[in-house]
């Protein structure tokens, strides 16, 4: 709205001294002024100069902020997600990531180690022997891709709070955040972290996580869009200082809820 | 000398048309309708709904997706807020019934025939011939559809029902798609009768 606010003033103005020259009861061409204006904004519009100014954005993220206390709010922590057969899965199931499949990280299994850091009671690192005798879950639901489509999928692993439970998390900080292999980052709001359908996942469709999956552990949320959902985990952190994402830092609505 | 401009202006008050309330919610829904759609079809492009239909991006607006995306979700409050001012309004002030109804099937016939036949009056613009009250009644029901469908999309776990009554995530899109090419042709048809009685513009402007 910014940008057009010097124009119609002096619009105004100018309209104003006129409106008193002539009949008293012509406000209407004050409006009509405006409305000139405002189809001459929209043309502007299209040529993406007004996308690139800088207080447009501004105006822009903004809201986005003011979106993601709107989905917090709408976020019902008891809702689940609707869960599907095993005949909906979508196969193949696509693959997605800011790169190509060959550039796929190859994370070792056997000497990794999950990090754990921020506000938490146990920051001891975890083997994937240690993941892998925390309590199971499994669930198929929809992916659903901020570019539209969305795939059904079947993940197995643990529930999320399960891990929080353990490692000691403040569940009353804000965020918690997550250290990718691939150099992608991503948080999440604490409610979604506790949500029941949020897994953390070791296993696709019965098997080991593929590496073009996320091996060797993605976390799940059918409640989030796919961009949230982060891959190939090497850390987890609980903080209360906004972490931001890759996608989000670039643009991307922070809550991306679903 | 100062009676006939007063002699005017009363009778020009009296000749209002459009309220100043219907006046402005036509301006900033036609803002934020125009605006969600150059969005919107950016974000179309990032996942065609008609696989072979894609929207040449020079029409787009946002530059990228999460540009247009922040469009949209922006947009949407104006498009939502004004709707719900405009609805609340038509009712409290009864312009609903006054101006939209009665409406029949005969009359829509009636009418559609002397309007093709180039033979239908404009003499009286205070009264919507029953294509007019069909063609407005339809954009609102068609943006209601907008919003429900669209929420739908952004919010299909958290508004089960809403998501059933689209036929799921998938359909919603659909549903959502097609509510907006309905709205596009809408807008063609508006604009070209416009064209066609410029003073229709002059009252949206100015009231009469």
């Amino acid at each position: 709205m910014k940008p057009f606010k010097s124009v119609t003033s002096t619009v105004d103005q100018k309209s104003l001294s006129i409106d008193v020259r002539r009949e008293l009861d012509m406000p209407s061409r004050r409006l009509f002024g405006k409305r000139v204006l405002t189809l001459g904004g929209l043309a502007m519009l299209t040529g993406c100069s007004l996308s690139d100014d800088k207080s447009v954005e501004m105006f822009l993220s903004r809201v986005s902020r003011i979106n993601d206390d709107v989905q917090g709010w709408l976020f019902d922590p008891n809702r689940l997600a609707p869960t599907y057969t095993e005949a909906q899965i979508t196969r193949p199931f696509p693959f997605n990531a800011f790169y190509g499949v060959d550039d796929v990280p190859q994370v070792d299994g056997s000497d990794f180690r999950l990090k754990v850091s921020g506000l938490v009671h146990d920051t001891k690192v975890w083997t994937l022997a240690d993941l892998y005798a925390l309590p199971k879950a499994e669930q198929i639901t929809r992916h659903i891709c901020v570019e539209g489509w969305s795939a059904i999928g079947r993940w197995g692993g643990t529930p999320f709070s399960e891990f929080l439970k353990r490692v000691g998390a403040d569940t009353s900080a804000k965020y918690v955040g997550f250290k990718c292999a691939d150099d992608y980052y991503e948080s999440i709001d604490m409610p979604t972290a506790l949500h029941p359908q949020t897994l953390l996942t070791f296993t696709y469709d019965g098997q080991q996580l593929p590496a073009k999956y996320g091996f060797p552990m993605k976390l799940r949320m059918p409640t989030k869009l796919g961009y949230k959902n982060p891959k190939h985990i090497m850390e987890i952190f609980v903080t209360n200082t906004f972490p931001g994402g890759y996608w989000v830092d670039q643009g991307y609505n922070w809550f991306g809820g679903s | 000398m100062n009676a006939i401009p007063k002699h005017r202006a009363s009778n020009d008050t009296a000749r209002t048309i459009q309220p100043a309330w219907v006046r402005i919610a036509h301006w900033l829904n036609a803002l934020a309708a125009v605006l969600m759609m150059l969005s919107g079809w950016r974000i179309y492009d990032a996942s065609p709904v008609i696989h072979a239909f894609m929207i040449p991006t020079g029409i787009t607006l946002g530059g990228w997706l999460g540009g247009a995306l922040q469009w949209h979700f922006a947009a949407m409050w104006l498009l939502f807020f004004n709707a719900l001012f405009y609805l609340a309004m038509n009712v409290v002030t009864g312009r609903i019934k006054t101006k939209f109804f009665p409406l029949s099937v005969r009359a829509i016939a009636h009418d559609l025939g002397d309007a093709l036949k180039g033979h239908l009056s404009h003499t009286d613009p205070s009264r919507y011939n029953a294509v007019q009250k069909l063609a407005y009644l339809f954009v609102m029901f068609d943006i209601a559809v907008l919003i429900l469908s669209g929420l739908a999309i952004w919010k299909s776990v958290q508004f089960p029902l809403l998501r059933e009554l689209m036929g799921g995530y998938d359909f919603a899109r659909v549903v959502h798609f097609c509510a907006m090419s309905l709205l596009a042709g809408f807008i063609v048809v508006h604009l070209t009768m416009v064209a066609l009685v410029p003073r229709s513009l002059l009252t949206m402007i100015r009231g009469r």
